[in-house]
C-alpha cells in the first residue's frame, strides 16, 4: 500500500505544478498576448467592426437591428432573449420544424408584412419570415430585400429602380463564388437608404 | 444548390489534406522526441517544473492523466464559484450556481463543452480566460496524449512503458495546441472576431431614434482558436459559431471548419509514420472521410427540401430550411459545419441543430452515437476510431478462423474485454440517461418541443453528453438541478471510462512481441479493410441506437411529410 500511496503522492505534486505553469500560459499568457497584438494591428476588427455615421457609432457591421417602420428594409425576424435584436442575450427559437409555435409565428410575420404592404402577393422568401441562429444575422438575401422594394420606394417617395439599384450596389458576392451565398446588409442599406432620401 | 456544396467540400477536403499532412509528420515527430532540439529544451523543462521524466507503466501513465484532470475539474469549479471575487471581470457577474458549475466544470474538462448557461450573461473575462480557455487547451491535449499512447501501443516490441505523460502533455500544448491557436486567433481577429478586455460597447441606434444597442465585446477570438482546434466546441457565446462575433464570414466559417477537423486528420498521419507504415494512417482517413461524405449527403438532402408546413403558409421554399440559420454562411456553408461539428466531438455550431429537419437531425444524432469515431473529438476520435479497427479484425478473425492480428499485434482476450468496455460504456450512459429523463417528472419538465421532437431533445442531450460532443438541440432546458447532475456525470464517466481501458489496451499491446506477417495474415491497409472498419462502425451503432432513433426524429419525419 505504502509504494503506491507514495506514486500517488508525487504524481499528484507533478500534476499541480504542471497544471499550474500551464494555466498560466494558456489562460493568462495566451489571451493577453493575442489581445494586444489584435489592438495593435486590426484595432477595428478586435472592437466590433463599428459604422460611423458624422462620428457618432450607430452599430456594427456584423450586428444585425431592429427596423420595424415600413420605411426601412426589415431585417429577418429574431428570437434573441428579452427584445429582438438583443445584443446581450444571442439565440435562435429551437423551435422543431413541426412546431405549432414556428407555424404561428410564420404565419403572424406574413401578415405583418402583407398589412404593410397590401398589393405584394409574391410567395415571402423564407429568410424574411424565420429567425436566424444568433438572433443577430444583419443580412437579408437580395430576393427578401427586392421583396420590400416597391414598399419602400412607395414610402420614401423614391423610383422602385433607385431602390433596386441600391439593393444592388449592397449585395456582397460570395468570395471565390463558393464561400457563402449574396447577401445584403440590412444597415449599409437602410443608411445608404437614408443618405438617398435626404439627397 | 447541390453545386456549391460540393464545391465548397471538394475545397474543404483539399486544404484539410494540405495542411493535415505535414501537421501529422510534425506530430510524428514531436512524440518520438526526434527534433534536434528536443532533448536538451525538455529536459531543462523537466527539471524546471520538478517532473519525473521517467517512462511510465500504463497505470502510472492513467493516474497521471486523471490527477492533471481531476486538478482541472476543481480549480474550474473554484473559479466559477469564487467568480464575484475575481479579477477580469467588468460586468461583474456573481458566482455560478453550485449545480451548473459543477456541469459547466465536468463538461470543460472532458472535452465536452456543453453548455447550460448563456455565455455572456453569465461568465466574467476572467473565468472565460483562466478557467474555459485553459481546459479547452488541457482537455485537448489529454485526448491527444491518450492517442499517443495507444500508437505507441502497436509501434513499440515487449515494452514496459508507455511513455511519459507530463512530457507529452507539455509536447501537446506548447508544440502542437499552442501555436496553432496563436496563428488562428490572429486571423480570426483580423477577420471580425472580437478581441477586447472591456465588458461592451453601446451604440445609438439607426433605425429608431434615441433607442441604443449593446454589444458583447471580450477576448473572443484567442478563445474561439482552441475552442475549434481542440474540438471543444463551447462558445464565447450562447449562440456559438452562429454569433457574427465568433463567426462573422463565409470565410472565418472555412477556417473553423478546417480548424476542427485538422488535428483529428493530422492524427491518422500521424499514426502511419509512428507505426512505420504510412498506409495504416491512410486507411483509418479514408474510412472516416467515407462515412462523412454519406453522412453530408443524407444531411444536405435532407435540409435543402422545403418544411412543408411553412410553404402551405405562402412561403418561397426553394431556399431551404432557414429557421435557426445564418445567411452569410449559405445552406453549404451551414450544412457542412453541422456535419464537422458532430462528425467531430466538436459541438462548436453555426446553425441551431433544434431546428433542423427531423433526417438532419437524425445524422447529427447517429454520429455522436456511433462514437464521434468520423475524425472525432482531438485525440478521442483516433483511439475511438482505433477501438473499431480492433473490433474489425476481431470479427475477421473469427470469420476467417485465425487469432486477430492489427499492425503485428495479437488481440487477445484481456484486449478484447478492454475495447468492448470502451465501446460499451457511452451507449449505456445514453440509453440510460434517456430513458430515466422521459419518465421521471424533473426530465419531463425539459423538452421545449411537444412529441417525437421532445423526445429527440433529451435523446440529443446524453448522446451529446456522453459521447463529448457538447452540441444541443437547446430548447431543452437543460440547466436545471436534474439535467446539470445526470449529464455531468455522462459526460464525466463518457469520457474516463473510455480513457482508463484505452490506456489499458495500449499497455497490454505494448508489451507484445510482434508477430511475423505471413500469406495468412489479415492486410489492414486494404479497400477491403475500408469497408470491414465502417461496417463495424455502422452496425454496432444502428444495433444501438434504431429503436431509439425511431420513436425521435424518423417518427417526426414521417409525421412532418404525412407518411403513414
Amino acid at each position: 500500500m505504502t509504494p503506491l500511496l507514495s506514486t500517488c503522492r508525487q504524481s499528484a505534486a507533478q500534476a499541480l505544478r504542471l497544471f499550474a505553469v500551464l494555466m498560466l500560459v494558456t489562460g493568462l499568457a495566451y489571451p493577453l498576448l493575442v489581445t494586444g497584438l489584435a489592438q495593435l494591428v486590426f484595432p477595428q476588427a478586435a472592437n466590433g467592426s463599428l459604422v460611423t455615421v458624422n462620428g457618432r457609432a450607430v452599430g456594427s457591421r456584423l450586428i444585425g437591428q431592429s427596423f420595424t417602420d415600413p420605411g426601412h428594409f426589415w431585417g429577418r425576424p429574431s428570437a434573441t432573449a428579452g427584445q429582438p435584436y438583443n445584443g446581450l442575450g444571442s439565440g435562435g427559437s429551437n423551435l422543431g420544424p413541426a412546431h405549432p409555435d414556428l407555424q404561428a409565428a410564420v404565419a403572424a410575420r406574413i401578415r405583418a408584412l402583407r398589412a404593410a404592404d397590401p398589393g405584394n402577393t409574391a410567395p415571402v422568401p423564407a429568410d424574411l419570415v424565420t429567425a436566424s441562429a444568433s438572433g443577430l444575422d444583419p443580412h437579408l438575401s437580395p430576393a427578401a430585400a427586392r421583396w420590400q422594394a416597391l414598399r419602400v420606394a412607395r414610402v420614401r417617395g423614391l423610383a422602385p429602380q433607385r431602390v433596386l439599384a441600391l439593393i444592388e450596389m449592397h449585395t456582397e458576392r460570395p468570395l471565390l463564388g463558393i464561400l457563402g451565398d449574396p447577401v445584403v446588409n440590412v444597415l449599409a442599406l437602410n443608411l445608404a437608404l437614408d443618405a438617398a432620401a435626404g439627397s | 444548390m447541390t453545386q456549391d456544396l460540393f464545391l465548397l467540400t471538394l475545397l474543404f477536403l483539399a486544404l484539410l489534406g494540405a495542411m493535415a499532412w505535414p501537421l501529422g509528420a510534425h506530430m510524428a515527430r514531436l512524440f518520438s522526441g526526434t527534433y534536434a532540439w528536443q532533448p536538451r529544451l525538455e529536459a531543462g523543462l523537466l527539471r524546471l517544473l520538478r517532473l519525473n521524466g521517467d517512462d511510465m507503466r500504463w497505470t502510472v501513465y492513467a493516474l497521471g492523466v486523471l490527477l492533471f484532470n481531476l486538478i482541472g475539474l476543481l480549480v474550474l469549479y473554484g473559479l466559477q464559484r469564487l467568480q464575484g471575487g475575481l479579477p477580469f471581470n467588468p460586468q461583474g457577474f456573481g458566482a455560478v450556481s453550485a449545480d451548473s458549475a459543477f456541469n459547466t466544470a465536468i463538461s470543460f474538462v472532458t472535452n465536452t463543452n456543453w453548455q447550460g448557461y448563456a455565455g455572456e450573461s453569465t461568465m466574467s473575462h476572467g473565468v472565460q480566460m483562466l478557467g474555459l480557455t485553459v481546459q479547452n487547451f488541457l482537455s485537448a491535449a489529454t485526448g491527444i496524449v491518450v492517442a499517443i499512447a495507444l500508437m505507441r501501443g502497436f509501434a513499440l516490441r515487449a515494452a514496459a512503458g508507455l511513455g511519459n505523460v507530463w512530457l507529452d502533455l507539455l509536447r501537446a500544448v506548447l508544440g502542437v495546441l499552442l501555436p496553432l491557436s496563436l496563428l488562428l486567433a490572429l486571423a480570426l481577429a483580423g477577420l471580425g472576431v472580437v478581441q477586447s478586455l472591456d465588458a461592451h460597447v453601446t451604440v445609438a441606434l439607426h433605425g429608431t431614434p434615441g433607442s441604443t444597442q449593446t454589444l458583447p465585446l471580450g477576448p473572443v477570438a484567442s478563445q474561439e482558436a482552441i475552442k475549434l482546434l481542440g474540438t471543444n466546441g463551447g462558445g464565447f457565446f450562447n449562440a456559438n459559431s452562429a454569433h457574427p462575433f465568433e463567426n462573422p464570414s463565409a470565410l472565418t466559417n472555412l477556417l473553423e471548419m478546417l480548424a476542427i477537423f485538422l488535428v483529428p486528420a493530422a492524427l491518422c498521419f500521424a499514426f502511419g509514420r509512428l507505426v512505420g507504415d504510412r498506409r495504416q494512417g491512410w486507411t483509418l482517413l479514408a474510412a472516416m472521410t467515407l462515412l462523412f461524405l454519406i453522412m453530408l449527403a443524407v444531411f444536405f438532402a435532407a435540409e435543402s427540401s422545403a418544411n412543408p408546413l411553412l410553404t402551405a403558409l405562402g412561403v418561397d421554399g426553394h431556399a431551404g430550411n432557414l429557421e435557426g440559420k445564418e445567411l452569410r454562411f449559405g445552406l453549404a456553408g451551414s450544412s457542412l459545419f453541422a456535419v464537422v461539428t458532430t462528425a467531430a466531438s466538436c459541438g462548436a455550431v453555426n446553425a441551431m441543430h433544434d431546428s433542423l429537419m427531423p433526417l438532419a437531425g437524425l445524422v447529427t444524432l447517429l454520429q455522436m452515437q456511433l462514437g464521434e469515431v468520423i475524425f472525432g473529438g482531438v485525440g478521442s476520435g483516433f483511439y475511438g476510431m482505433l477501438l473499431f479497427a480492433v473490433v474489425a479484425v476481431f470479427v475477421a478473425g473469427l470469420m476467417i478462423g485465425r487469432t486477430p492480428e492489427y499492425l503485428g499485434k495479437k488481440i487477445q482476450s484481456f484486449d478484447i474485454r478492454m475495447t468492448m468496455l470502451a465501446l460499451l460504456a457511452t451507449p449505456l450512459l445514453v440509453l440510460a440517461g434517456t430513458a430515466l429523463s422521459v419518465v421521471l417528472p424533473a426530465g419531463l419538465a425539459g423538452p421545449a418541443n411537444p412529441g417525437a421532437h421532445g423526445f429527440s431533445e433529451v435523446l440529443y442531450a446524453f448522446s451529446s453528453a456522453a459521447n463529448n460532443n457538447g452540441s444541443a438541440f437547446a430548447g431543452l432546458s437543460a440547466n436545471t438541478p436534474f439535467y446539470n447532475t445526470l449529464l455531468g456525470l455522462a459526460m464525466w464517466f463518457g469520457r474516463f471510462l473510455v480513457i482508463v481501458p484505452v490506456l489499458a489496451l495500449a499497455g497490454s499491446l505494448a508489451a507484445k512481441k510482434a508477430v511475423p506477417v505471413t500469406s495468412g495474415t489479415l492486410r489492414t491497409d486494404t479497400g477491403l479493410f475500408v469497408g470491414l472498419l465502417m461496417g463495424a462502425v455502422l452496425i454496432v451503432g444502428a444495433l444501438t441506437y434504431l429503436p431509439a432513433l425511431a420513436l425521435g426524429p424518423i417518427a417526426e419525419h414521417l409525421t412532418l411529410f404525412g407518411i403513414h
